[in-house]
């Protein structure tokens, strides 16, 4: 891509000085200063932070009543009884394939967004991004803008100097602490957590998490911030293979902008571009680039150089958008002197994802819907697969594991028919033949019994059908389990 | 270093390493600094780590290996892993204890907690042998159908665990012994090959009818007393009924000769002496409920 992109822009290469030959076999990080940078993208990125962190901080503190016995809280992943809870949504370990369909879900969605609008996870939503621009807000309270900061550091040390980073600190480690606290209270009722956590009779995992998240969050989102993206991060090696050049990305429009250079009042805008290169978009960016060199890998595409462009096109009286979200064919075709092509949403891409998200969002609400609260799991002993009693029948052993989703005891009987002439006991109850039988299940939770098959050697049939049903409402689970006897 | 000259590619302006691909030529990159810190933090790391925890295994002459100022032992955790469990188990242990065994196996909870104690007791001690679920082999009982050498019923089983089956050091264990007819030369081989024939018939499989009638008075004098006039078998002293279609050592012509020639008499050990008396509660309801209990 650095060749193609290097060809088709006449900026490129020739912008900065060459940079000298490194000496060194490790690079120091050079600081960047982001500036404020005021305009909608920016605004956008405010009510975003506000909403996600929002999200996150207050969620696990909702409550829900659910009945006798039942967590309250609307969003828990409880680990210890094995359930997580979202809402009016719960998720068994027997529904753990929601879970996966919310997984795969979310991943089209964010194929589909990123052909649509490239980047836009990267730029607002991530949270390394959010938590990062949250701490330059900090930073920015503490010790001002893009100059004064620079200015701060290279001045000598001094008891304000000391103060402003000291406070900018000691906020950045609250919010930390307030983040992995907050982390913790998604796997344990929230308020006993929070009050153990204070008095010293929380979990040993509560203190070890709240702790590693407090310091991956201070060091990620305050030292080490767009190195994240840069160096540690995979998603931008994968999304740029999702996103395309008909995909509305964060572009410089070279087309309107060059040959940029410095320009005089008097002078006039013929034979020249846009782009006067007053490095407002340099000064913005967070991750440190030039996004008039073309699309770059460290580009989060946050949009904050379109607001700082947008600004000073206004202040000089030429029109906004010489950079903003475009894609790559219509630059290239201005670029040309061509008609721009349409923007095209329908791409066989996005319909494809569309058409994949609407399927499986229809798919997991309609198995919502129809969410048993029974369910009955027949599982066949595997060693032995039979045996052959002295009356020469055959005998098969299962394990049959009874759900009861619902907060009361329930009676549910239970009838095994498919071969004929068989018979069966449930261990600890007494019971002949092949009559119905009523089992008792615990009121929430999973039941367990185990259950000996036995039939004539050579029945012809090899299936059993095994059904429960819940005596009060007649809802009804049927399995059907093998039967195996020796070869004839 | 100083004097060599250095190979700067025109377009970027970056140092190559020198290295040639056809044509193609690596950038000389420099890592970020931060990435050399962490990798500076790992050898303090190894170095602390070695001070404090078990790091260099036995060298030749050294004995035994570093145990590190912290004196840590997986070993030793386990241990003490397992005893605070056994700690925890005490309550559920006793209620094991204090209840009869017909009373485990229909108590729903005590059911539940003796069948999973049971099975883990049964993997780590009993499957060896057994077989996974109580499948049996060649030499050892199938424990999951209904024929059963000695006693099928949970007391049964429960003295069977207790006691072993032949167990030279537990004079409750259960005994008996058939004598090697052939090595012992008591009785001939053809007298052996004709018994073989016998034991066919009793148990219905295809046989020399005239070998089977010639030692029909041999089988009375030698086997009856144990396997019975029917060769029926006898549980009390656990003689193996042969009419039924199971056999412990093989039912085909060769096994049967082998077993009457040798006599083959498998062995368990009393697992009185090994584990606690929960625990032979839990397992004898657990191979009670295998499938062939009585």
């Amino acid at each position: 891509m650095g060749q193609t992109t290097l060809n088709i822009h006449p900026g490129a290469g020739s912008g900065g000085p060459t940079p000298p030959p490194h000496k060194d076999l490790y690079a120091k990080r050079e600081q960047i200063y982001p500036k404020l940078a005021h305009g909608k993208f920016r605004l956008v990125k405010w009510v975003v932070m506000a909403v996600t962190l929002g999200v996150y901080y207050l969620l696990p503190w909702i409550r829900w009543e659910r009945g006798e016995g039942i967590p309250n809280q609307a969003v828990l992943a409880d680990f210890e009884s094995e359930k997580f809870y979202f809402f009016f949504i719960e998720i068994w370990p027997q529904d753990i394939h929601f879970l996966a369909g919310l997984l795969i879900l979310a991943a089209l969605v964010l194929f589909l967004v990123t052909s649509l609008l490239g980047r836009v996870w990267c730029g607002y939503t991530c949270p390394q991004t959010v938590w990062t621009d949250l701490y330059i807000w900090v930073e920015r309270a503490f010790e001002g803008d893009r100059a004064a900061r620079m200015r701060l550091d290279k001045a000598r040390w001094s008891f304000s100097k000391f103060l402003r980073k000291f406070g900018k600190h000691v906020v950045w480690l609250v919010i930390a602490f307030w983040t992995g606290g907050a982390f913790i209270l998604y796997w344990h009722d929230a308020p006993t957590v929070a009050q153990g956590w204070f008095t010293g009779e929380a979990p040993l995992s509560a203190y070890w998490f709240a702790g590693l998240l407090t310091l991956t969050t201070y060091f990620l989102a305050g030292w080490m911030r767009e190195q994240v993206c840069t160096y540690m991060c995979p998603w931008p090696r994968i999304q740029a293979a999702l996103t395309d050049e008909h995909a509305l990305n964060v572009t410089y429009r070279y087309d309107r902008g060059e040959p940029r250079g410095p320009k005089r009042k008097s002078e006039s805008w013929d034979d020249r571009g846009d782009c006067i290169d007053c490095d407002q978009c340099v000064q913005v960016c967070p991750v440190g680039i030039d996004i008039r060199n073309g699309p770059q890998l460290e580009c989060i595409h946050c949009a904050l150089c379109v607001d700082a462009c947008d600004q000073m096109m206004t202040k000089i009286g030429r029109p906004t958008g010489l950079i903003a979200y475009d894609t790559d064919v219509a630059v290239a075709a201005r670029a040309a002197h061509q008609t721009p092509p349409k923007y095209r949403i329908l791409r066989s891409r996005t319909v494809l994802y569309t058409l994949l998200i609407g399927a499986i969002g229809v798919l997991m609400v309609w198995g919502l819907a129809t969410k048993a609260t029974i369910e009955a799991n027949v599982l066949k002993d595997r060693s032995p697969p039979f045996v052959q009693l002295s009356t020469s029948d055959i005998q098969n052993g299962y394990t049959l594991k009874l759900v009861n989703k619902l907060a009361e005891p329930r009676q549910m009987e239970i009838s095994i028919t498919g071969i004929e002439g068989l018979s069966y006991t449930v261990i600890g109850i007494e019971h002949e033949g092949a009559a119905p039988l009523e089992l008792p299940v615990e009121p929430y939770g999973v039941d367990r019994y185990r259950i000996l098959v036995s039939a004539p050697a050579g029945a012809p049939q090899r299936q059993l059908t095994i059904s429960v049903r819940d005596v009060d409402t007649q809802e009804t689970d049927t399995n059907r389990a093998s039967f195996r006897g020796p070869n004839r | 270093m100083a004097d060599e000259i250095k190979d700067i590619d025109d377009h970027s302006g970056i140092e190559t390493t020198g290295h040639s691909w056809d044509g193609i030529k690596e950038l000389n990159n420099p890592l970020p600094r931060w990435w050399l810190y962490v990798w500076y933090g790992t050898i303090i790391w190894a170095v602390v780590y070695m001070v404090f925890m078990p790091a260099i295994p036995a060298l030749p002459g050294m004995g035994t290996n570093t145990t590190g100022l912290r004196n840590h032992s997986d070993r030793d955790l386990v241990a003490a892993a397992v005893a605070d469990l056994k700690e925890a188990r005490v309550e559920q242990s006793a209620t094991l204890l204090e209840a009869s065994l017909e009373e485990i196996e229909t108590d729903r909870n005590l059911q539940q907690f003796a069948l999973a104690m049971g099975e883990s007791l049964f993997g780590d001690n009993c499957a060896t042998c057994h077989g996974a679920g109580g499948r049996g082999a060649i030499g050892y009982p199938t424990l999951a159908d209904d024929v059963w050498l000695w006693d099928g019923t949970l007391d049964g089983i429960e003295y069977t665990l207790r006691h072993g089956i032949r167990h030279d050091d537990d004079l409750d264990t259960r005994f008996s012994l058939m004598p090697s007819f052939g090595r012992d030369n008591l009785l001939s081989t053809d007298q052996i090959d004709d018994l073989t024939d016998y034991v066919l018939r009793v148990s219905g499989q295809p046989h020399d009818g005239a070998a089977a009638d010639r030692v029909a008075d041999l089988y009375q004098q030698q086997c009856a007393s144990c396997h019975g006039a029917n060769g029926q078998g006898d549980r009390t002293q656990g003689a193996p009924d042969l009419t039924d279609q199971e056999w412990l050592f093989g039912g085909s012509r060769d096994d049967i000769y082998n077993t009457i020639y040798n006599a083959r008499n498998s062995h368990m050990p009393a697992w009185q002496d090994r584990l606690d008396d929960a625990s032979i509660k839990a397992l004898a309801v657990y191979v009670h409920t295998l499938g062939g209990g009585e």
